[in-house]
């Protein structure tokens, strides 16, 4: 299912053809252009902001309107453009990383998708009758009391796509333990599918908290229940807790793929093998084990007391330990090594002081009593954007240059891809860096304007200006991308002289990955047969016929189900009509279910001969 | 490479379930899925925990709950538990008439745990006026019964599905990973009646 | 042919053992739930000790269901026993904080 065959067979073939998929390769790339597409949303919404605060009082946009702007930039960005982007590449390559055909359920994998998909539509739905404008945390009662559809948008939306992460997180979890190539031990797996692992158990436990806080926040919007409403006993600090033991998890579940993706590029373009690969795990585990601990350090200010917020301090600080270990161990895997600098490279090399000065920030704002001070003010908002652009974007754009060849058989332009990192990487620090002062100088965050003589001016314009460097940067990406879709090379094999399985096969990567099951000798697989003479792996198993699973439509139709549920959930309070829409979604959602349940679907078999013969 | 997976004696593998990538991707990934499901449950026990003293004026767990009826429920899950156990004992034998047998009374047991729940919540309803809008702790306490009454629906649902699907057909490597993973969560749902009767019940009788 | 029926025939025998196992396992627990029934019912005994009393029967019932009703204590069940208590772990916390810092 090479790009070449795909040229040739007609376009509604290939659209059908990706609507119906359970390939693992395939289903990666509709995540990197479902994502990429909400983070061309996200980061429109966020020059929108950026231009309504460039100067004192603005009138760019109306107050309520900038609520909406920045409830839907932050939910965008989180929910619906780094973590599919993250979970896209994930799909691309883990599977090849460790040596595997195809994912533990291709079926549950297209239907993670569709519901991403779908849950990310439902939420920008919102933009015809009232985007959400409670934030992206949604804080009870501001949430609850929200006139309009706006939240209600904010809730199915996640609700769905929610539904569909749990699922590609259970997906790769039993695709790490059950499907690893002969050889292949917990202990020799790449750093990227170790923090895939590890990800994935964060998305098990955290992503049900989030279910449940957005039932009672549904149940209280849609139903009348009183899970918030004080008058009736409610409480809505639980809305706080439930969404924050989602929320702090879901920071590491976008920050730990990043950190795996850095130590392939770091070890990959040193030459040398990771440096305290057996540490890098542990850290991993750890900052996971960690991260689940912390969530109330969010919550400061609430009023827990002492006793609680100095507990929560302390387990926050811990976590620089882990941290502090990965940024060591990456420093000395580039010392000594015989370094190249390409783009891919230029972004981790990037990441490496970004990240530091967003983790230094994070100890400042753990210590419960300065956080007082920071709180809700634009320090915190600098703090989260050094960490999250300067880790996760950096981290995403490092793994597009780095895994392109794999993905779309091209390798990206160095010079655009210079380009685009140098205009990002100055407008990234000129648009956050002052924003730590900005919040020391007392600029909430949150705020439509600011006020005139309060030496904001200054620091805001700046910012804007960053802003508008980024996304210049962002836009010779995308020119980038076009530009080598159409006048590039088809990409060698392994053209970064890599370590691990993944730059093992075919290229174009044939849909059955492997034509036969790989032999891991240790870890970097590859860079050991290459050190060996050998160049290429040893297979484990004689040319025998492959197992693939058939693609079905039904994970399309069943999230289409529940899409349309989920507006006769919202316009149930207003009409009776909208039950027709609760009903008949979940009908044909159900309806779908059954049918996966009762049909018998074997896969079918690739035959010995036909792989011999497309070998010749 | 047949379809045709059916089981005679002699080709049975000692762990049917489990003997196909496919069964033991199915039985680890239900497994994990309960983790999830731990969280989920908790987060709505959490949430029951903190408001079950909101009656804001109606009444209180103490005046609306009945142990005898608690008590019947408890009996009819555990033991269809214990049916299910039976169930999974009779497949790993190939005994598919007697598995479908036991995995029938097991539906039976569920869809009569089913009914004393609805009759509850009629009783609470019309007796008590205790509704799912009347105070924080009667939100709390439907969402929380409910959603375990929903679990037992849908996998009553899901049990219906696969045994007349299958039941012309026997048991082979194909359906027995379906089977086994649904009497797992049959089992966890019986985990989470324990914590309900013990936290929501019994604890709420004697505060 | 011989060896595969007798090795059947051993592992029906294993069943049966195993079977009875559960049989004991079952009737424990319908102990168990009786115990924490008459304890509340009859109303003997304080709140102070009935509460973690009941806990203390719960857990151990569930911990019946899972080790001997769900095959828990069986091989190959370690990723299994690793997710099952991190999703304890997990669900202790949040039980933890949506009782105990939620109202001052």
């Amino acid at each position: 299912m090479s790009t070449a065959t795909a040229q040739k067979t007609s376009f509604a073939a290939v659209i059908w053809d990706y609507l119906t998929t359970v390939d693992h390769k395939k289903i990666g790339k509709l995540y990197l252009y479902g994502g990429g597409f909400f983070f061309l949303l996200g980061g429109l919404e966020a020059m929108i902001i950026r231009i309504q605060l460039i100067k004192p009082e603005n009138n760019f946009i109306s107050a309520g309107l900038y609520n909406e702007m920045i409830t839907m930039h932050g939910t965008t960005m989180i929910f619906f453009a780094a973590m599919p982007l993250l979970i896209g590449l994930m799909n691309a390559v883990m599977p090849l990383q460790i040596g595997a055909r195809d994912v533990a359920f291709p079926f549950l994998n297209a239907l993670g998708f569709w519901l991403f998909l779908f849950g990310g539509i439902m939420l920008n739905v919102s933009w015809l009758t009232g985007a959400p404008d409670a934030g992206w945390t949604s804080y009870t009662p501001l949430s609850t009391l929200s006139p309009g559809h706006g939240v209600d948008y904010y809730v199915l939306g996640l609700q769905i796509s929610g539904a569909g992460t749990l699922m590609g997180g259970i997906n790769f979890l039993v695709t790490i333990v059950n499907m690893r190539a002969p050889g292949m031990t917990y202990m020799r797996m790449p750093l990227f599918t170790w923090t895939t692992f590890v990800v994935s158990v964060l998305i098990l436990f955290a992503f049900p908290a989030l279910t449940v806080g957005l039932f009672l926040l549904m149940f209280d919007r849609m139903f009348d229940s009183a899970f918030f409403d004080v008058a009736l006993g409610g409480n809505s600090i639980i809305w706080q807790h439930l969404f924050w033991i989602f929320g702090h998890p879901e920071v590491y579940i976008l920050i730990l793929p990043a950190f795996g993706i850095f130590s392939e590029i770091f070890a990959t373009f040193s030459r040398k093998r990771l440096f305290g690969y057996t540490a890098m795990v542990f850290a991993t585990i750890l900052i996971a084990f960690l991260g689940f601990m912390v969530w109330a350090h969010h919550m400061f200010t609430v009023g827990m007391g002492p006793v609680a917020n100095s507990i929560f301090a302390i387990a926050t600080m811990a976590i620089a330990v882990p941290t502090g270990i990965k940024i060591f161990n990456w420093l000395l895997t580039l010392w000594g090594g015989n370094i190249t600098i390409n783009s891919a490279m230029l972004w981790s090399l990037g990441f490496i002081p970004s990240f530091t000065i967003g983790g230094m920030t994070g100890v400042m704002v753990a210590t419960s009593v300065a956080d007082y001070q920071y709180h809700d003010s634009y320090f915190v908002v600098a703090h989260f954007h050094y960490v999250i652009v300067g880790g996760v974007v950096f981290g995403i754009l490092a793994a597009l240059h780095y895994w392109w060849p794999i993905m779309f058989r091209r390798i990206l332009n160095e010079k655009l891809g210079k380009l685009a990192f140098w205009t990002f990487f100055i407008g990234f620090h000129l648009t956050f860096f002052i924003q730590h002062f900005l919040g020391l100088m007392g600029m909430p965050r949150r705020y439509w304007v600011f006020l005139e003589d309060q030496g904001l001016e200054l620091g805001n314009l700046i910012s804007t200006i960053g802003a508008f460097f980024m996304a210049f940067g962002v836009i010779v990406f995308l020119y980038n991308a076009i530009y080598v879709w159409f006048k590039g090379e088809p990409a060698p094999q392994d053209p970064w002289d890599g370590r691990t399985l993944e730059w093992a096969v075919a290229s174009p990567v044939p849909h059955y990955n492997f034509k036969q099951l790989p032999l891991v000798r240790g870890l970097d697989a590859l860079w050991i047969e290459k050190m060996e003479g050998n160049g290429k792996l040893t297979p484990a198993e004689p040319v025998g016929d492959i197992h693939m699973p058939n693609g079905s439509i039904l994970p399309f139709l069943m999230s289409v189900g529940f899409f349309i549920a989920g507006f006769g959930f919202i316009y149930q309070t207003q009409t009776n009509f909208a039950y027709i829409f609760l009903f008949g979604g979940m009908a044909l959602a159900l309806l779908c279910m059954l049918i996966r349940s009762l049909k018998d679907d074997h896969g079918y078999h690739i035959h010995k001969e036909e792989l011999e013969k497309e070998a010749e | 490479m047949a379809h045709d997976h059916s089981l005679n004696p002699e080709t049975m593998p000692h762990h049917p379930e489990k003997a196909t990538l496919e069964g033991k991707n199915k039985f680890l990934g239900l497994w994990f899925f309960l983790g999830g499901e731990t969280v989920l449950f908790a987060s709505l026990f959490g949430t029951y925990l903190a408001l079950k003293n909101s009656t804001a004026g109606g009444p209180t767990s103490e005046e609306l709950f009945g142990l005898e009826l608690v008590f019947l429920m408890t009996m009819l899950l555990l033991t269809s538990s214990l049916t299910s156990v039976y169930a999974m004992y009779h497949m790993k034998n190939n005994d598919f008439k007697k598995m479908q047998l036991w995995l029938g009374i097991t539906g039976l047991l569920g869809v009569a745990f089913l009914a004393c729940e609805i009759y509850e919540f009629y009783h609470y309803i019309h007796e008590y006026g205790f509704t799912f809008r009347s105070s924080a702790f009667g939100s709390a306490f439907y969402t929380l019964v409910g959603f375990h009454g929903g679990h037992v629906l849908f996998g009553l649902s899901w049990l219906a599905a696969i045994m007349i699907r299958n039941a012309k057909r026997g048991l082979n490597l194909y359906n027995a990973p379906k089977f086994n993973t649904f009497s797992l969560y049959w089992h966890f749902i019986d985990v989470v009646w324990v914590f309900i009767f013990t936290v929501v019940y019994l604890m709420g009788k004697v505060a | 042919m011989t060896n595969h029926t007798k090795s059947n025939e051993f592992h029906k025998q294993q069943n049966k053992e195993e079977m009875k196992k559960q049989l004991i396992t079952f009737a424990t627990m319908i102990i168990f739930t009786i115990i924490a029934f008459i304890i509340v019912g009859s109303g003997l005994m304080s709140k102070m000790l009935a509460i973690p009393l009941l806990l203390i029967l719960a857990l151990i019932q569930v911990a019946f269901q899972f080790y001997y009703f769900m095959h828990m204590k069986d091989k190959g069940h370690d990723m299994v026993a690793i997710m099952i208590y991190g999703g304890v772990w997990a669900a202790i916390l949040t039980v933890a904080a949506l009782s105990l810092v939620i109202w001052w």
